[in-house]
C-alpha cells in the first residue's frame, strides 16, 4: 500500500509516527527546508538558540516533535524543499516541484493532507508598504532566522498569535510600540468560560496577557485599525480607540493578524467539498471526526482541516492515520482511536469559544475604503470589487472573473477572505452566501522551465 | 407558463448574441441558462478573436462576426478589452512557411489581406523569437478579447433590451407538439414557437432529444497564465499545427494553451492536465526562449464541443420546425459567436441570412441513414 503524507507539521508527524508503527512506511513530503511546522518553526540546524529561547512555553511540545521527526525521517521516504502543486484524484497522482525546479509525480492509494494554516488578514491603506507583515510572518522571522521586523513594531489583529508574537518580540529586546486589538473585552470575557475545556491553554493565554502587562507593553482592546502611515516604509499606524478618539503611534513595523485560514488547497483540487464553518468564519473542507474525506483516499489532519490549532493538529494527525490504517484494513490501535475521539471532542468545544472570542472583523473589512487594495497581487480595490458586484455578480468567482479580484500570484490565498466580505456586504448578503474562490492548479507557481 | 417568441438554450456567446440581436428587433426572447452566463466555453478559451488559419467554408462566418466585434464596445455598452493587436502564426518548417502561403491565397479571394514575414523581417522585428521561428504571417485586423467578459456584457445588454435572461435554470424536460416548444427550466414552464439550441458540448444531447444524434465530442482546452512580466508582445501568437497559442496582456501576464484537459463521465468536473501543461510549457519556450524562467500562477480549463470534420452545427433542424441549432464550434466559437447570435437573429426574423452555411447542415450526420 502506497501511502503519502503531506506536510511535517504536528499534524503530519503524528500522522507518520502511527503509520510507521503499524509499518506502514510512507512518502512524506514537507514544502519547507524541514519539517516542525509554524508554531515550532525549526531554525536552521548550524543555528544555536535553544528550545526554551525559541519557543517559550511551548518548549517541551517542540523538542517531543522534533525528536519524533527526526527518528521518523530515517524510516520513510522524505522528501524536504519539495512543493506538491496538484492533486489528480480519479488517478490518484500528486504533482510535485523539488527545490523550485524538478518535477515530479508521486501516485499513491491513500494520502494524508496536513497542509497547514496561514494568516488572516484585513487590508488597511498601507498594508503593501515595506515593514508591514503578518503575525506569522513576524513570528516565523523571529523563530527562523533570529530577526524581527522592527525595534518598535505596532501589532494588530485579535486572538492568542497577537499576544505571543507581542511576547516573543518583547523577549527578544524588541519595544512593542502598542499592540492594537479589535476585539473587545466584553466578547472576549463572555465566551472565556467556554475555553475552561482547556484550562492549561487558558491559563497560558491569561499568563501571555498578563506578562505583556508587566512589562508595560501598551495594549488597546475594541480597536479600530484606520491606516497604515508612510512614504516608502512604514512609520505610524493611525486608529482609534474605543472611546472613538483617534491615535497615531510612531513605529518601525507592522504585524498584522485575525486569525488562521486553513492552507486547503490541496484538498480543493482533490475535489473534497467545503462548508462554512461559521464559528471560525471560515472554509472548511468536509472530514468526518476521524479525518476521512468524502473523496476515496483522501485523509484530512491539522490546522488545514480546519483551525484547531497545535493540540487538535497532533491529535487528529495520529487519528486519521488510525483512520487510514483501519480501512486498508491494516491493524491499527482502536483503543488509542477512542481516546483520540474523546480528546478531539474536547477539544473542539474549547476551539469554538476561542474562534468566538477573538472574531475576524469582517464588519470593518466589508466597510473598508474604495480606495483601499483589496488584492494586492493584482492591486484591485475595494472600490473596484463593489463595482464587480454592481456588474451583476452574484458570488467571488464571478467578481474574479471581472475584477482580477484573486487572480494573481497568492491566487486569493491572502484576499480570499476579506474579498468575500467587502463583496458580501455589496450584494447585501451573508459573507457564505457569496462563495469561496476555487482552487486552480497550481498551489503556488511552478516555473515553465523543466528539470528531472 | 411564460410565453415567448423565441427560447434560447445556452448562454454563452451565441445564444447571448441571439438574445441580443432578437431583442433589439423586437422579439420576446428568454434565455435560459444552467449556470452563470459566460461559464463554460466562451468564459474559459483563450479569447483569440482570430479568422487566420480558418476553413475558407467558416470565413464568410467569421468576417460577419469580426465586423461586430469592431462595434463590440457600441453594442454591448461594456469593455470587453477587444484588441486589434493582429494575429501572427508563425512556421516551424519549410512545410509550416508552404502552408501559410497557401492559405494566404485562399484568404484573399474572401478579402482578407494576410501578409507574410520571412526570416530576415522577423528576427527584425521580434528578436525575442528563438531560431525555432522561420517566417510568419500577420493578420493585422485579428487581435484578442477578455474572454470572461464577453458572454456577460452581451447578456447585459440583451436585458437592457428587453431580453428576460435566466441564470440557473437548469432545462430538465423539452417537447415540441407540432407548432410550439414547451420547456421546463428550474420547476417552471416556457413556450414558443422558436428554440435556439446554443448549449456548447450539451447541444449534442438536445439534438438528439429531437432525432438528430451528432457525434460530438467533448473538447477541453488546457488553458495557462504566468505572473506578470515586462511587456514585450503585441501579437497573439499561433503556430502552424496549433499546438501552441500564446498572447501577453499589458499588464504583462502570459496566456497560453496546448493539448487538452480532462474531465469525469458526467462532466461535473474538469481539470486542467500537467502533462498537456508541461507540452505547452517546453513549445513555449522553444518558440520565446526568455519564458524559460516565468512562472505559472494559474491553470484551467472548460468544455466545449467538438465535431470530427471540425465544423460547428449552425443552421436549421432536418425534423423539428422553429428548431436552429448553433453547437460544436471547436474551439473556435468565441470570435464568432457574435456573428453566430446575429446570423440566428436574421434566419428567425428574415428567413434568410447571407452567410453560407452549407458546411455547418446538421444533415451532413443525419442525412444519410434518414432521407437517402
Amino acid at each position: 500500500m502506497k501511502v503519502v503524507v503531506v506536510g511535517a507539521g504536528p499534524a503530519g508527524i503524528r500522522a507518520v509516527e502511527q503509520l510507521v508503527r503499524a509499518g506502514v512506511f510512507p512518502t512524506w513530503i514537507e514544502e519547507g527546508p524541514d519539517g516542525g511546522g509554524r508554531i515550532t518553526q525549526r531554525p536552521p540546524a548550524e543555528f544555536s538558540r535553544s528550545h526554551a529561547a525559541l519557543y517559550g512555553a511551548d518548549a517541551g511540545r517542540a523538542k517531543r516533535l522534533h525528536a519524533a521527526l527526526d527518528s521518523l525521517k530515517a524510516r520513510v521516504d522524505w522528501r524536504p524543499d519539495t512543493l506538491v502543486w496538484n492533486i489528480r484524484p480519479d488517478a490518484r497522482v500528486l504533482h510535485t516541484l523539488t527545490n523550485g525546479a524538478a518535477q515530479d509525480e508521486v501516485s499513491y492509494d491513500a494520502v494524508i493532507l496536513c497542509t497547514g494554516a496561514m494568516d488572516r488578514v484585513l487590508p488597511l491603506p498601507g498594508w503593501t508598504l515595506p515593514g508591514a507583515t503578518t503575525l506569522g510572518g513576524a513570528q516565523t522571522a523571529l523563530k527562523s532566522q533570529g530577526v524581527g521586523i522592527g525595534a518598535n513594531p505596532v501589532l494588530i489583529g485579535t486572538g492568542p498569535l497577537l499576544w505571543l508574537t507581542a511576547l516573543q518580540y518583547a523577549k527578544a529586546g524588541a519595544k512593542p510600540a502598542a499592540v492594537l486589538d479589535t476585539t473587545d473585552l466584553l466578547t472576549k470575557a463572555r465566551f472565556g468560560g467556554g475555553m475552561l475545556w482547556n484550562i492549561p491553554t487558558l491559563l497560558r493565554g491569561m499568563g501571555l496577557y498578563a506578562s505583556l502587562k508587566l512589562r508595560g507593553v501598551k495594549m488597546y482592546e475594541d480597536v479600530t485599525p484606520l491606516a497604515i502611515e508612510g512614504v516608502d516604509k512604514v512609520t505610524a499606524v493611525h486608529w482609534r480607540d474605543a472611546a472613538w478618539k483617534e491615535h497615531v503611534t510612531p513605529c518601525d513595523a507592522v504585524a498584522l493578524g485575525w486569525g488562521l485560514k486553513p492552507e486547503a488547497q490541496l484538498a480543493d483540487l482533490a475535489g473534497v467539498p467545503f462548508d462554512y464553518d461559521d464559528t471560525q468564519q471560515n472554509w472548511v473542507p468536509r472530514k468526518d471526526a476521524a479525518g476521512r474525506s468524502p473523496v476515496a483516499g483522501v485523509y484530512l489532519a491539522g490546522d488545514g482541516a480546519g483551525i484547531g490549532g497545535v493540540d487538535v493538529a497532533e491529535l487528529g494527525g495520529a487519528r486519521a492515520a488510525l483512520a487510514l490504517l483501519a480501512d486498508a484494513k491494516l491493524p491499527s490501535d482502536m483503543a488509542l482511536s477512542k481516546h483520540l475521539d474523546g480528546r478531539l471532542r474536547t477539544e473542539r468545544r474549547f476551539r469554538a469559544a476561542l474562534e468566538r472570542a477573538f472574531p475576524y472583523p469582517a464588519r470593518l473589512a466589508s466597510r473598508m475604503e474604495d480606495s483601499t487594495s483589496v488584492c494586492r497581487c493584482e492591486v484591485i480595490t475595494a472600490g473596484e470589487l463593489r463595482a464587480a458586484a454592481a456588474a451583476e455578480a452574484p458570488e467571488l468567482n464571478r467578481a474574479k472573473a471581472f475584477s482580477r479580484v484573486g487572480m494573481g500570484r497568492c491566487q486569493g490565498r491572502l484576499c480570499g477572505t476579506p474579498a468575500a466580505a467587502v463583496l458580501a456586504r455589496a450584494l447585501a448578503v451573508e459573507v457564505p452566501e457569496v462563495g469561496r474562490l476555487r482552487g486552480q492548479p497550481p498551489v503556488k507557481p511552478v516555473p515553465l522551465q523543466q528539470v528531472g | 407558463m411564460t410565453r415567448a417568441d423565441v427560447l434560447v438554450i445556452g448562454g454563452g456567446g451565441a445564444g447571448c448574441s441571439a438574445a441580443l440581436h432578437l431583442a433589439q428587433r423586437g422579439v420576446r426572447v428568454v434565455l435560459l441558462e444552467r449556470g452563470l452566463v459566460g461559464g463554460q466555453a466562451t468564459g474559459v478559451n483563450y479569447g483569440g478573436v482570430r479568422q487566420q488559419g480558418r476553413h475558407p467554408a467558416g470565413l464568410p462566418l467569421a468576417r460577419k462576426s469580426r465586423e461586430i466585434w469592431s462595434r463590440i464596445t457600441e453594442l454591448t455598452g461594456s469593455d470587453i478589452e477587444f484588441d486589434p493587436c493582429g494575429h501572427l502564426k508563425l512556421a516551424r518548417s519549410a512545410e509550416d512557411e508552404a502552408e501559410l502561403l497557401r492559405w494566404n491565397a485562399l484568404a484573399a479571394e474572401h478579402g482578407l489581406r494576410p501578409r507574410m514575414i520571412g526570416r530576415n523581417a522577423i528576427r527584425e522585428q521580434h528578436p525575442y523569437f528563438s531560431d525555432v521561428v522561420i517566417a510568419g504571417s500577420l493578420m493585422e485586423e485579428d487581435g484578442s478579447a477578455n474572454p470572461r467578459l464577453l458572454a456577460p456584457a452581451l447578456a447585459r445588454a440583451a436585458r437592457a433590451a428587453g431580453a428576460d435572461i435566466r441564470e440557473h435554470h437548469a432545462v430538465t424536460t423539452l417537447d415540441h407538439d407540432g407548432s410550439a416548444f414547451e420547456v421546463m427550466a428550474n420547476g417552471q414552464r416556457f413556450t414558443a414557437p422558436w428554440l435556439l439550441n446554443c448549449a456548447g458540448f450539451w447541444g449534442g444531447a438536445i439534438a438528439a432529444r429531437f432525432g438528430e444524434p451528432v457525434p460530438i465530442e467533448k473538447l477541453h482546452p488546457n488553458m495557462l497564465v504566468t505572473e506578470p512580466l515586462p511587456y514585450f508582445l503585441r501579437e497573439s501568437l499561433g503556430v502552424v499545427g496549433g499546438d501552441l497559442y500564446l498572447r501577453q496582456i499589458p499588464r504583462g501576464n502570459i496566456i497560453f494553451g496546448g493539448g487538452r484537459g480532462e474531465s469525469d463521465a458526467e462532466i461535473r468536473v474538469t481539470r486542467p492536465r500537467p502533462d498537456a501543461a508541461f507540452g505547452a510549457m517546453q513549445r513555449a519556450i522553444a518558440v520565446i526562449p526568455r519564458l524559460r524562467d516565468a512562472m505559472v500562477i494559474r491553470s484551467w480549463t472548460g468544455t466545449d464541443g467538438e465535431m470530427p470534420d471540425h465544423f460547428p452545427v449552425l443552421g436549421a433542424s432536418r425534423t423539428t420546425p422553429g428548431l436552429l441549432h448553433a453547437f460544436g464550434f471547436c474551439g473556435e466559437g468565441f470570435q464568432t459567436g457574435p456573428g453566430v447570435g446575429a446570423v440566428l437573429s436574421e434566419l428567425v426574423m428574415d428567413g434568410a441570412t447571407e452567410v453560407p452555411l452549407d458546411a455547418f447542415d446538421i444533415g451532413r450526420f443525419t442525412a444519410a441513414s434518414g432521407a437517402v
